[in-house]
């Protein structure tokens, strides 16, 4: 069911210099949010871009989460979850998964791209993968252009806000 | 209940061309169960519209509502008020919500989101699947509670075709021979002798014969509060 894709509109070739995404990431607080947070005590490097969400469980994330934080301005998004079998809610990062990908497809289908949706795994050992992430796909947002969304350089605190926002509507 | 999944995008985007203002509403019954039209599947279409005007650069000012049914005229009645403010209403629910929207509001042009399916059961996480074909006259009781009408794909009536292979139709190997499943059922329950009684054809003026179906029960009639007897 739904199906028509329209092909993301390619904003590369444009994007104005100097453009930095927007990244919006949905982490787990059981490993990916501790990963993060164990990447700062590293003293690691990771791209600037990305702005956190934290989450009691990736399983608690919903395509709308998603949608909201595209709507808000955020060029790219990733959901950060513990390693497949180690979730604390048994199967709440395999839920993740299948709505990231569902999300990815409704992405195709506005013409945004399912590209610029991502989902990882780590551990909360795992600070430097979580760094590896955000550089990951900070640099394939940065070659993907802009989100077609908006022309205009990005807010990433409304982004943010947007996210949340998105939040609160699959909780209402 | 009655199954019924979104219309790609494109197409509804297509049908709301001209309109500047559009209420995007959700119906919480069947279609909530079968995640096609419930508040959640609101707020995802009209995420993606917005998102699609936006890439168009077009004015689309979209709002959203959820009523527990689109077929009871004091659920749709709620959405008038914000319905009458907009162009068009946009539907997610069944076709008879649509239907019955545009009867009750008269003035808004009523648009469909969804493609309704069938009346289905869940079957499995996020699966459903068709059980029942509304002919009118059930006739379950001779195949041990299996409906040949909806899960025949020839909707035949009088055992299996000779597409049926190894329990399955020859349609899709995925599809259970219906014929299979209720000999299995009546062999199991000790009365496959069931299957051999001759019976009358089935009277199909039941189902979509003679118009549209109504049905009635007199004692939740209106009560008629005429002029009083004298």
């Amino acid at each position: 069911m739904m199906s028509d894709e329209r092909e993301a509109i390619d904003t590369s070739e444009t994007a104005p210099a100097g453009f930095e995404p927007v990244i919006v990431a949905f982490c787990c607080q059981y490993c990916a949010y501790a990963a993060a947070d164990l990447a700062g005590s590293m003293r690691l490097q990771y791209s600037p871009n990305v702005r956190v969400v934290r989450l009691l469980c990736t399983g608690k994330t919903d395509p709308i989460f998603f949608l909201k934080a595209f709507e808000g301005g955020a060029d790219g998004v990733f959901v950060a979850g513990c390693m497949e079998g180690n979730c604390h809610f048994v199967e709440g990062n395999l839920r993740a998964k299948q709505r990231v990908q569902h999300a990815k497809g409704l992405l195709d289908e506005v013409g945004i791209g399912g590209g610029r949706l991502e989902m990882y795994n780590m551990s909360a050992g795992e600070g430097a993968k979580f760094a590896a992430a955000a550089d990951e796909m900070t640099e394939r947002i940065r070659s993907l252009g802009p989100s077609p969304l908006r022309p205009e350089p990005g807010d990433a605190e409304a982004a943010l806000q947007a996210a949340l926002d998105g939040v609160e509507v699959a909780q209402a | 209940m009655i199954v019924a999944e979104r219309k790609p995008l494109d197409e509804i985007q297509q049908s709301l061309e001209g309109c500047k203002s559009v209420l995007v509403a959700g119906c919480g019954t069947c279609v909530t169960v079968c995640m096609a039209g419930g508040e959640k599947e609101v707020g995802v279409l009209a995420s993606m519209l917005r998102m699609r005007a936006k890439m168009d650069g077009t004015e689309l000012d979209i709002r959203e509502a959820t009523v527990q049914r689109q077929c009871d005229r004091e659920y749709v009645e709620q959405l008038a008020e914000l319905g009458e403010e907009c162009d068009a209403i946009l539907s997610m629910g069944c076709g008879v919500g649509v239907n019955y929207a545009t009867e009750v509001l008269k003035t808004v042009r009523v648009i469909p989101a969804l493609n309704t399916r069938f009346y289905g059961a869940n079957v499995d996480e996020g699966v459903w699947s068709e059980r029942c074909g509304g002919c009118g006259e059930c006739i379950v009781a001779s195949t041990e509670g299996i409906c040949p009408i909806a899960r025949c794909s020839k909707s035949i009536l009088n055992g299996p075709c000779g597409g049926s292979q190894d329990g399955t139709c020859e349609v899709d190997p995925e599809i259970a021979c219906v014929w299979q499943l209720i000999y299995d059922r009546m062999d199991s329950l000790g009365r496959l002798d069931k299957l051999e009684e001759i019976l009358a054809p089935k009277d199909w003026s039941k189902g979509r014969d003679g118009g549209p179906g109504t049905t009635s029960r007199e004692d939740a009639a209106a009560i008629d509060r005429g002029e009083a007897s004298e």
